[in-house]
């Protein structure tokens, strides 16, 4: 079995994709750098203008090719620079989690959060938090041990 | 067509990258990837002699792609692609790579590991580019006229450099008066002129400009539309006028903190703050003969970190107006440090020094203590340098606070489509590099609107918003970036969803030489990419952020990402 956490997960470090936004998230990014906030180095940021430009088939081909997590970022509700495009990113990570739980991928490796543009320490807090959910989760495991067995499944 | 043929240019940005990313093995791994048939350090791609590096390469190597990787996209994208343009090649033929921000910078310690993630980074920038197609910019006239939110000082410099360019500008205050927070000011530092002597000229030449409209006891209600052709509504007394303006500067300033709840502010009547001293004193009161000034007051704690950078000028000139007025007065100055910053405010300082201005130091972890049942009698302060608790009895406090946002900063925020800083003031594009714009295109910002600024800094800040708010209105016309959405009408089902997802109708299903499909209005497309994430066909797909472009990226990732040591 994989352990989930502490010692026996001690090697595994995962591979993050992580989508920006333009306007806030990337901003975030670009702060947390030039105020020189250290953080994991598992995630590779795509900037993208906004957060509702990622295709759910993205977040699928990135976590079957091999990837262990994605991390869409956008700027917070409300504060969206077309308006509403994270209401979409929103709703749709919603569906797309229940989508991934039910082809056997753990929901937790696709995550939606939000950074503004002076959340640099925001943007360094969710980098290191979500690497370590999803070291936390270990390597993908096969569709079988992750979906749930319902009573009279044979 | 010619074979791709991409070209990457890695650079040191002088120790900020090169001093942990190992750059050379970033430039011998970038020529072993698929279609790079070029690859070089540079110092600085961007100094001249990277930037002509890129050009001559473009020449002298066929190149039809080209990747920079260095800093953020967000300074100097437009650089690189002027390169590009001046070289002959469609700027959109260009990628940017970030290896300082998000490698060098964030990973300083781990100089293994910052290296081979750019590796990554590059790997992924080749493979977009390779996807890459020329475009075509979209241009749009430019309305000629501007837009000044607030008549404050900053306000009316930049509405007055506007107009004096012969450009149109509608100046929206939303007080009865202009002249905005120092109004309520009686005199200036360092020069200790009285404020009506800057603040009437000022407002006499805005009011009498022929170019420019005054709209005062009004608010901005709505804005919408781009650079080049803003919608504006502003409401005056329930009537809501309609304007059109190409460029908008944001000049609503900021307000005094009410210090409530600190040292007994609010509880006791002779606790003011420096701006109610003014109004009070200034303008004719008896002066207290025993006054002390506590600075710092709300400011540099962890609730409000910031320093509010001319509060300390604005104690020493009050403390220096009393000692004139009374020099048998006691004026003490109780503070953190003493921010007399530059020449003038430095010797303004020592001038007070020198009329008697006591200056105590006080210890943040023990703040004075206001003494008194029903006024300010006395204040009990721990004496840094004499090291003992002394009392000073006073007939008055005085609370040096900071300027801090305005709360309907937010709305505007929300309105114009640019962003906050964590203090809630007006946050700009870059701090140094682009202090006085906006990411988005076409607003500015001058004044105390994006951090507490004195008179001069406020009056340059909006000199320079004006200067850039008049470019596009001088040149006549934007170039819209080419990242707008675009449909393949051969794979569309016209299925609608494009249409409802895009926020700004620039969607819409027409009858074409493919049936019914899906059109974009590029004029009104912003780039996006709603309407491209929520086709089921792939047919909508977005400029420079095609699905082709961004799988290839993730191709490129999932292939070779390597994370600690194996």
């Amino acid at each position: 079995m994989v352990s989930s956490s502490g010692s026996l997960g001690n090697g595994f470090e995962p591979k993050i994709l992580v989508f920006a936004c333009n306007w806030c998230s990337y901003a975030g990014a670009d702060l947390a750098g030039v105020s020189r906030l250290q953080m994991p180095a598992n995630c590779r940021v795509i900037r993208v203008m906004c957060s509702a430009r990622v295709r759910p088939e993205f977040v699928v081909k990135a976590l079957s090719k091999g990837l262990d997590g994605v991390l869409v970022l956008g700027c917070h509700p409300g504060d969206c620079h077309y308006s509403e495009g994270n209401y979409f990113t929103r709703r749709r990570g919603l569906l797309l989690r229940k989508l991934l739980q039910y082809v056997g991928i753990e929901p937790e490796r696709f995550q939606v959060r939000w950074v503004s543009a002076s959340e640099g320490v925001k943007f360094a807090e969710t980098v290191e938090q979500v690497t370590e959910q999803i070291k936390a989760l270990g390597p993908k495991r096969p569709r079988s041990e992750v979906l749930p067995t319902e009573p009279g499944d044979s | 067509m010619p074979k791709t043929r991409v070209g990457v240019f890695v650079c040191h940005c002088g120790n900020n990258i090169g001093g942990v990313v190992r750059v050379p093995d970033v430039v011998e791994y970038a020529r072993t990837l698929p279609n790079v048939t070029y690859a070089e350090d540079n110092l600085y791609t961007c100094s001249e002699e990277g930037l002509s590096s890129i050009k001559d390469q473009i020449a002298k190597e066929g190149l039809n792609r080209i990747v920079v990787a260095s800093c953020t996209p967000r300074t100097h994208e437009p650089l690189f692609k002027k390169a590009c343009e001046e070289a002959g090649l469609n700027k959109y033929l260009f990628e940017f790579v970030n290896i300082r921000e998000h490698c060098s910078w964030v990973h300083m310690h781990d100089p293994a590991m910052a290296t081979q993630k750019a590796k990554e980074l590059v790997r992924m920038g080749v493979a977009k580019a390779v996807h890459l197609e020329p475009q075509e910019e979209f241009e749009s006239d430019v309305f000629p006229a501007a837009l000044v939110i607030g008549g404050g000082v900053a306000g009316m410099s930049a509405a007055l450099a506007l107009a004096n360019q012969g450009i149109q500008v509608h100046l929206v205050e939303r007080e009865q008066e202009l002249g905005g927070l120092i109004r309520g000011v009686q005199t200036l530092f360092p020069t200790e002129q009285d404020t009506d002597e800057l603040l009437r000229p000022l407002a006499e030449r805005v009011k009498a400009h022929p170019q420019i409209s005054v709209f005062l006891g009004s608010e901005v209600e709505s804005v919408s539309g781009f650079i080049g052709d803003f919608d504006v509504s502003v409401r005056t007394d329930g009537e809501v006028e309609g304007l059109r303006v190409g460029t908008i500067v944001v000049a609503t300033g900021a307000e005094e903190l009410k210090p409530v709840g600190l040292y007994r502010y609010g509880e006791l009547p002779n606790v003011v703050t420096q701006l109610e001293f003014e109004e009070q004193f200034k303008s004719g009161g008896d002066v207290p003969r025993s006054v002390a000034i506590i600075n710092c007051v709300g400011a540099r704690i962890p609730q409000r970190t910031y320093c509010g950078r001319f509060c300390c000028a604005t104690a020493i000139k009050n403390a220096i107006w009393m000692m004139e007025r009374d020099p048998e007065a006691r004026v003490y100055v109780l503070h953190r440090d003493v921010m007399a910053y530059g020449v003038e405010i430095e010797e303004f300082y020592q001038r007070a020094m020198e009329l008697g201005v006591r200056f105590l130091r006080y210890d943040v972890e023990s703040p004075p203590e206001v003494l008194g049942e029903d006024r300010a009698k006395a204040v009990k302060v721990q004496h840094q340098l004499m090291g003992k608790e002394v009392t000073l009895p006073v007939d008055m406090v005085v609370l040096t606070t900071p300027l801090v946002a305005r709360d309907d900063n937010g709305k505007l925020s929300k309105m114009l489509k640019v962003p906050l800083g964590s203090e809630g003031f007006f946050l700009e594009a870059h701090l140094k590099l682009r202090p006085i714009e906006f990411s988005t295109d076409g607003v500015y910002v001058c004044g105390a609107a994006r951090y507490p600024s004195n008179i001069p800094e406020s009056v340059s800040q909006a000199y320079a918003a004006a200067a850039k708010a008049s470019i596009p209105i001088r040149e006549g016309l934007v170039r819209v970036e080419a990242i707008t959405a675009v449909c393949d009408e051969r794979t569309c089902s016209a299925c609608g969803n494009c249409v409802e997802a895009c926020p700004f109708g620039a969607v819409e299903l027409q009858q074409g030489r493919f049936g019914r499909t899906a059109y974009v209005n590029t004029a009104l497309c912003k780039g996006c990419g709603c309407c491209v994430a929520a086709c089921p066909s792939g047919a909508m797909q977005q400029r420079g952020f095609s699905d082709r472009q961004v799988l290839s990226m993730i191709g490129a990732l999932a292939e070779e990402m390597t994370v600690g040591v194996e």
